[in-house]
């Protein structure tokens, strides 16, 4: 899994964050999204398909 | 206008009105009438208080596609935006703006609302519902649960927030009150909503002097760095103070009164460990229960096709988010109550790049509520007959006036 963000369309609601901790975090000066983990171990993975799923703004693909 | 019928087979004389009440006895589930919409079609046309008739997006996934969709509009200030009700047609701040002027400006309080910012408030806001429990079972019994637990322990986390002092909550709770009640006149909410913006125009000004570690404070900086207006940040700052207290305080007492409705619920989470339920719960709550009843509105700027119907440039949108968390193409058997279902995908807190700035907070306050008033109180009820519990049907935030309990 290769995951993509796009930090023009986020709006920084932070669903991302709580559904996969380990691959997504916020940017400090204006919560933006912030990738950690571009190739998320497998076990991340549904995690990470919910972060898509949730995200507000489409920000998340995955590839 | 046109005579066409919409797919429901409505012209646009024929629309039925929005919104639509409630059945007798059924205070916690969307008004029937909707739900028959919902049946019907995807799009409908409805008639709203003025007699526009914009249309009505009854699925979850077709609200969504509009929520997202560059074509649509959420500024207030549009000749059709579909509005709730008469008077000044404000903008309250970036909720009611687009990109790229939305974004910069809420990108200016974001950070505040950072998941993990808000992680870091976990302390305080634990120590303010253990405080508020503790008041509640020090004082009278019964009690009025909305006025002695479910508005003051928001309220305070708000005003810890932006720095403003809790002694003036009377104030500020009974203007946000006049604000968000449909029958309030126009002249009415206009001046509430003065009140409020000179209120907090002045603790802003004084936070430009007077810097501290605060949410106003930090809007000061931007005025400063040329950024932002006095004006905006005032509207910012309403926006954030009525928002922040008056939909978690709704959504704390529609759920309890919710789960003394169901006590299989509610003593799955007053005796459950599991740190998991309680998140679930929370999500289940906001899936269950549509505190903004009154749906998200949006207009059209460019003529468009919305499932399959088309909608010309300039009409409005409207997209309730109470029947689209009932969808049963998306939740399994969406009428009944499981705090153990995964509902994360709801739209209680809108879709798009307007979802609800602060849901990471309203989450982190449910939680710890969730967590803590029924354990600590495990032997609460209701002090009334259920059905005399007044429900704010005529509010824009939908809840209840009191909920009078007992323990």
């Amino acid at each position: 899994m290769k995951v993509f963000v796009d930090e023009d369309k986020c709006c920084g609601a932070g669903s991302c964050v709580l559904s996969a901790l380990e691959v997504f975090d916020q940017r400090d000066e204006d919560g933006v999204v912030v990738l950690l983990d571009a190739e998320p171990a497998e076990h991340l993975h549904a995690a990470v398909h919910e972060a898509v799923q949730v995200c507000p703004a489409a920000a998340i693909t995955v590839a | 206008m046109t005579s066409t019928t919409d797919p429901a087979g409505h012209s646009p004389a024929e629309a039925p009105d929005y919104p639509m009440p409630r059945a007798e006895g059924c205070p916690f589930d969307p008004p029937p009438a909707l739900r028959d919409l919902q049946e019907q079609a995807r799009v409908t046309r409805v008639k709203l208080w003025d007699g526009s008739t914009p249309w009505l997006v009854t699925r979850h996934a077709d609200q969504r596609a509009v929520l997202t969709d560059p074509r649509v509009s959420a500024n207030m200030t549009h000749p059709t935006y579909p509005r709730q009700a008469a008077g000044p047609g404000g903008t309250l701040s970036f909720i009611g703006m687009d990109d790229p002027e939305h974004a910069r400006l809420r990108r200016m309080v974001g950070p505040v609302f950072m998941v993990k910012r808000v992680e870091e408030m976990r302390p305080m806001v634990q120590r303010i519902v253990d405080e508020a429990i503790d008041d509640l079972l020090a004082g009278p019994n019964p009690a009025d649960l909305v006025e002695a637990f479910a508005l003051p322990v928001p309220s305070l986390v708000i005003c810890k927030l932006l720095d403003v002092p809790y002694g003036d909550h009377d104030f500020f709770q009974a203007n946000s009150k006049t604000m968000i009640n449909r029958n309030s006149t126009p002249d009415e909410r206009m001046a509430a909503s003065g009140r409020l913006a000179e209120y907090l125009g002045r603790l802003v000004a004084e936070k430009l002097e007077k810097p501290g570690d605060d949410l106003l404070s930090r809007l000061g900086e931007k005025i400063k760095a040329g950024e932002l207006t006095i004006r905006q940040a005032t509207e910012m700052a309403v926006l954030l103070l009525i928002a922040g207290h008056e939909t978690t305080a709704n959504m704390i007492a529609l759920s309890t009164a919710l789960l003394l409705r169901n006590p299989d619920q509610l003593a799955l989470l007053r005796d459950s460990d599991d740190p998991k339920l309680a998140h679930s719960a929370v999500e289940e709550m906001l899936r269950y229960l549509n505190i903004t009843h009154g749906g998200r509105r949006r207009v059209a700027l460019e003529d468009m096709e919305v499932a399959g119907c088309p909608v010309k440039a300039g009409e409005g949108l409207v997209l309730p988010n109470d029947i689209a968390n009932r969808d049963p193409e998306v939740f399994t058997e969406p009428d009944r109550l499981d705090i153990t279902r995964s509902a994360r995908h709801h739209v209680a807190f809108g879709f798009g790049v307007h979802q609800c700035l602060g849901q990471p907070l309203a989450r982190l306050e449910l939680e710890i509520v969730y967590r803590s008033l029924y354990r600590r109180v495990p032997n609460l009820a209701l002090a009334t007959d259920f059905e005399k519990v007044p429900f704010k049907h005529d509010g824009f935030v939908y809840g209840v006036y009191e909920l009078p309990v007992t323990w």
